[in-house]
């Protein structure tokens, strides 16, 4: 690098991240409520959906194939056929992305209750434990880190794809890394991008303490999940 | 509703299909962009896989899988934005058009292919290991007639997931540096012209299941199971 060049524009700008830092505030919020908001909603519908996939294996290859398709379809695409039916607010960014959680969501849940051994689950039977009791008492609980280790996943892929809504000024701070790119301003890029990233890592983090937390007794076995 | 027939009409006028800015060349710009960055990343992440996974080295196992996952958490958007940044900055003849973008897109390729071929390589077991070597192959022999062909499917799950990524970013492409599909949505989104826009929208998610779909095929081809029950009369 000249030294001309590394004067006239360097690649961080310190006094204008001091000058954005309100409006870095702003987007950091705005881009944990879009992700908390589709992560939510991802595992409100996921839920019911892996249940009755675990009562009925036969549906399970169709409930993934259709969320598959979803899956494949580029979140940009998506937001765009959403535009017109939602308008121009959060809500196509949010409910793209929330289809987006689906794919990884069924797939930990199904396969977390799948991999409870058969002996665990004829014990809770023998006990007199009804199948409802069996899924919700002994499947679930057990099942919990790798149902975690879906919402995990899906919670950081999140937060990348949420820059995307920056396009349409609905984006986090993908707002800023858009920003940037309008006026060749790498220092908006660079915070865009790299406080996206801590907030993944941040994310993956707390939801790794959860999964501990709630499963003390996988703690050293490791667990297995069931990445995209 | 409207907007969405619209659509199909805006696709269905042949003058829409013509010219630089016609549907056809933006396939082809699409395509061209996502094809060589996919060949790009799988000539560099495929032997590194390969290497990684047949060393069993534990260390370096941890470093591709730890790369793989951090890369996920990598907003795409950012890192096409970045690039294209950093090239206007230190080489502003190459900044807009092929280059930015396809080395974006090389970028976020790697992590899969990586991560999938070294775990193919690596989960081979130990016994079809030794057999190898007990019927007189050397290490180089025993990797490519047994180790490589048995972690196919896995390769080939890591090139999948690696091109749908492409040809999805391939589409912000368009808002960057270069052309392709995007530019429909980009300049619908601009000219406010839904229909456009939503067109741009069904060719990028057509793209997509298609390369999925071409994906599939191949996965069933090197699934080393099915191939020799297929041959049987």
């Amino acid at each position: 690098m000249t030294p001309a060049l590394a004067q006239s524009s360097e690649l961080i700008n310190w006094d204008l991240v001091a000058n954005l830092a309100d409006e870095i505030r702003t987007l950091t919020l705005q881009h944990i409520v879009l992700t908390v908001l589709a992560v939510a909603f991802g595992v409100v519908i996921a839920f019911p959906l892996s249940v009755v996939c675990i009562r009925r294996p036969r549906l399970y290859p169709l409930v993934t194939t259709v969320t598959g398709l979803l899956y494949t379809v580029p979140a940009l695409a998506l937001m765009v056929v959403l535009l017109p039916v939602l308008g121009l607010n959060i809500w196509p960014v949010v409910v793209a992305l929330t289809i987006y959680t689906l794919l990884i969501l069924i797939r930990n849940m199904v396969a977390g209750v799948r991999g409870v051994p058969a002996d665990v689950r004829e014990s809770a039977v023998g006990m007199g434990l009804t199948r409802r009791q069996v899924l919700w008492r002994v499947e679930i609980p057990l099942a919990l880190p790798v149902i975690l280790g879906g919402v995990r996943i899906a919670t950081v892929s999140t937060i990348g794809l949420v820059t995307i809504g920056g396009l349409f000024g609905r984006g986090g701070l993908g707002q800023l890394i858009f920003d940037g790119l309008n006026r060749f301003s790498s220092t908006r890029i660079i915070l865009g991008a790299g406080l996206s990233v801590l907030l993944a890592l941040v994310a993956d983090g707390l939801l790794l303490l959860l999964q501990r937390g709630l499963s003390p007794w996988a703690r050293k076995a490791g667990i297995r999940t069931v990445a995209t | 509703m409207n907007d969405f027939v619209e659509a199909f009409a805006w696709l269905a006028d042949p003058a829409h299909w013509s010219g630089t800015d016609g549907i056809a060349n933006r396939v082809l710009e699409h395509l061209w962009y996502s094809g060589s960055s996919l060949a790009v990343a799988a000539a560099i992440a495929v032997p590194m896989g390969i290497a990684v996974g047949h060393a069993r080295s534990r260390r370096a196992e941890i470093v591709a899988v730890q790369t793989a996952n951090a890369g996920r958490a990598v907003p795409t958007f950012a890192v096409l934005v970045l690039v294209f940044v950093l090239v206007l900055q230190y080489a502003p003849e190459l900044a807009f058009g092929y280059v930015p973008t396809v080395v974006a897109l090389v970028l976020l390729g790697l992590p899969s292919i990586l991560l999938n071929t070294t775990i193919g390589v690596r989960s081979v077991d130990d016994d079809v290991r030794e057999s190898a070597r007990g019927m007189g192959m050397r290490g180089r022999q025993a990797l490519r007639w047994v180790e490589v062909p048995l972690a196919a499917p896995l390769v080939v799950t890591g090139l999948r997931i690696a091109a749908l990524q492409i040809v999805a970013t391939a589409t912000l492409a368009a808002f960057v540096a270069g052309g392709g599909l995007g530019r429909f949505i980009r300049d619908g989104y601009t000219q406010q012209d839904l229909p456009q826009m939503i067109a741009g929208a069904y060719l990028v998610a057509a793209l997509a299941l298609l390369t999925d779909g071409a994906f599939a095929l191949v996965a069933r081809a090197t699934a080393p199971g099915r191939r020799r029950r297929g041959r049987r009369p």
